[in-house]
């Protein structure tokens, strides 16, 4: 027991005395610091609570960043995995639209914001849509290449057991996609965060990337860097939700993986 | 590049015959009126632009500033990746040490960069570089460690008793064993790359690509626009090709190529 809570112990020091380190030297090597661009860590943190939360920024800017992003990644997943089971069940299907995907996807997202802006003006309408158009890639191609993987030998097994219809595609299909399904959620996750932020830094009255950009035209740099430590707080969040869901997901599927190859890691 | 051509079950024909039809619906469906010309132009129309662009000097030297960001800040991140990755994964100590740190700073958002990098280098160059450096450190980093870590202890042990030094087993164990990872995240890199100069360019203003589709959106020139987004997405198309072909070169001894080579 205390060997498991020394080890325990180990591990949160380790986790921790970097991360530490590097604020604290921030904090010392700013803390008299008069240069324009870099405030002392002290006043950026100071300044939190008067820029986001007192202020009410939290809702007015924060919240609607979210929702544009939560509403543009649950549509990229719908489609993207619809799509991509689609497209990953035929032979003929994907090879008919292999080549214009792999161009479509090689666009690089931020580029189509000129373009929807032309049809859906600058509302919110065009920046869920600009979330869309970037996340639903990488959900798309590791769906076809997830349905496109699944064990033969199981296949024909439910097809002797007469399985079809949604049943089939439940679970089945959708189950052995999973982990890649999963993989392309995570990288068009990351994806959503850099177009919910670049969509609102071109054309908008509110949002997160919109307060950041704001903020350094005024010159006002100390709230400024509040946005970023923000920004990159938020960044970190959705990355370990997406992990913890990642986890509850595949459970199985780890699982398996870990027996197969007999570590107990 | 061509293949012998089978019939109908022939994959290189149904892709060509899927590309038409993508032209063709990007022929019609303006023409029809579905959509409004002014918004989507007829497939024709900006192949007429892509046309005029190929002429202009203008074009060519946007096309050069983009790729000089993108080459230099891949490369800076790729430089940067593997020496910190082989430090930090061939020392247990450090590797856990910074391993909070790197999950936390890799998911920050690299364009929450972007008015830090306006305020202190303006549109130049530099701010390009500061983005691209960002993003695409993290993806070989991350493999990096990732390959640094697979090495076979047995192998490692041999290279032991054979008396070979720090140096020579980090030459002849840990860098073939990492180098597959090394190049999957040169390959993500180069990609990434590429996305965040282009939007460097174009959230920025810095000169290149991305700020000539600013401008040609801004001027309501439409046909103009798409063609300059065509044009990037040749440029993916073609970065991905490259990396590919990276990969093959130097991984040719690697069992994973060699089992792709058709029998």
């Amino acid at each position: 027991m205390t060997d498991r809570l020394r080890r325990t112990v180990r591990h949160v020091v380790a986790a921790l005395a970097l991360p530490i380190g590097l604020l604290a030297c921030w904090w010392v090597l700013t803390a008299d610091s008069d240069s324009y661009y870099l405030p002392p860590l002290s006043e950026i943190l100071a300044s939190i609570d008067d820029v986001w939360l007192h202020s009410g920024r939290l809702r007015t800017d924060v919240l609607p960043s979210l929702l544009r992003l939560l509403g543009g990644f649950t549509l990229a997943v719908l489609l993207g995995v619809g799509a991509g089971v689609a497209i990953g069940s035929s032979r003929r299907l994907r090879a008919f639209c292999e080549p214009v995907l792999e161009f479509l996807r090689a666009i690089p997202p931020p580029v189509l914001v000129p373009v929807l802006i032309l049809f859906a003006g600058i509302g919110n309408t065009m920046k869920v849509l600009v979330i869309v158009s970037g996340c639903v890639w990488p959900i798309l191609l590791n769906t076809v290449e997830g349905v496109r993987a699944v064990d033969p030998v199981l296949l024909d097994t439910a097809r002797c057991y007469r399985i079809a219809g949604p049943a089939r595609l439940w679970h089945l299909v959708i189950r052995s996609a999973s982990p890649q399904i999963v993989t392309g959620m995570r990288q068009g996750l990351s994806i959503g965060i850099i177009l919910m932020v670049i969509s609102e830094m071109f054309a908008a009255s509110n949002g997160l990337g919109f307060s950041i950009i704001q903020f350094q035209r005024t010159f006002a740099v100390t709230e400024m860097w509040t946005g970023i430590l923000l920004l990159g707080l938020l960044g970190f969040l959705l990355a370990t939700a997406m992990r913890i869901f990642e986890r509850r997901a595949l459970n199985w599927y780890l699982g398996l993986r870990q027996t197969q190859r007999g570590g107990d890691r | 590049m061509r293949r012998p051509t089978g019939l109908l079950g022939d994959p290189t024909l149904l892709g060509v015959f899927g590309f038409a039809t993508f032209l063709a619906l990007l022929e019609v469906v303006p023409r029809l009126g579905v959509v409004a010309p002014d918004y989507l132009p007829p497939a024709s129309r900006t192949g007429v632009a892509l046309a005029e662009l190929a002429g202009e000097g203008a074009f060519w030297t946007a096309l050069g500033d983009t790729l000089r960001g993108w080459f230099l800040g891949l490369l800076i991140a790729v430089a940067l990746g593997i020496v910190v990755g082989f430090v930090l994964g061939t020392a247990p100590i450090l590797r856990e040490a910074t391993a909070s740190t790197i999950e936390f700073l890799r998911p920050i958002p690299s364009v929450a960069l972007i008015p830090l990098a306006v305020l202190l280098f303006g549109t130049s160059l530099r701010s390009v570089l500061l983005l691209v450096v960002y993003a695409a450190f993290w993806q070989v980093l991350v493999q990096v460690l990732h390959g640094v870590q697979d090495v076979d202890p047995v192998a490692q042990e041999t290279a032991r008793t054979f008396g070979l030094g720090r140096l020579a087993r980090i030459r002849h164990v840990t860098w073939p064993t990492a180098l597959p990872y090394l190049l999957t995240g040169v390959r993500l890199a180069a990609a990434v790359a590429l996305i965040l100069t282009i939007t460097a360019e174009l959230v920025i203003g810095a000169p290149g690509l991305g700020h000539e589709i600013g401008v040609a959106q801004s001027g309501a020139a439409v046909p103009r626009m798409y063609a300059l987004i065509i044009v990037t997405g040749l440029l993916g198309v073609a970065v991905n090709i490259l990396a590919r072909q990276l990969e093959r070169r130097l991984l040719r001894w690697h069992p994973s190529i060699r089992r792709e080579v058709p029998a």
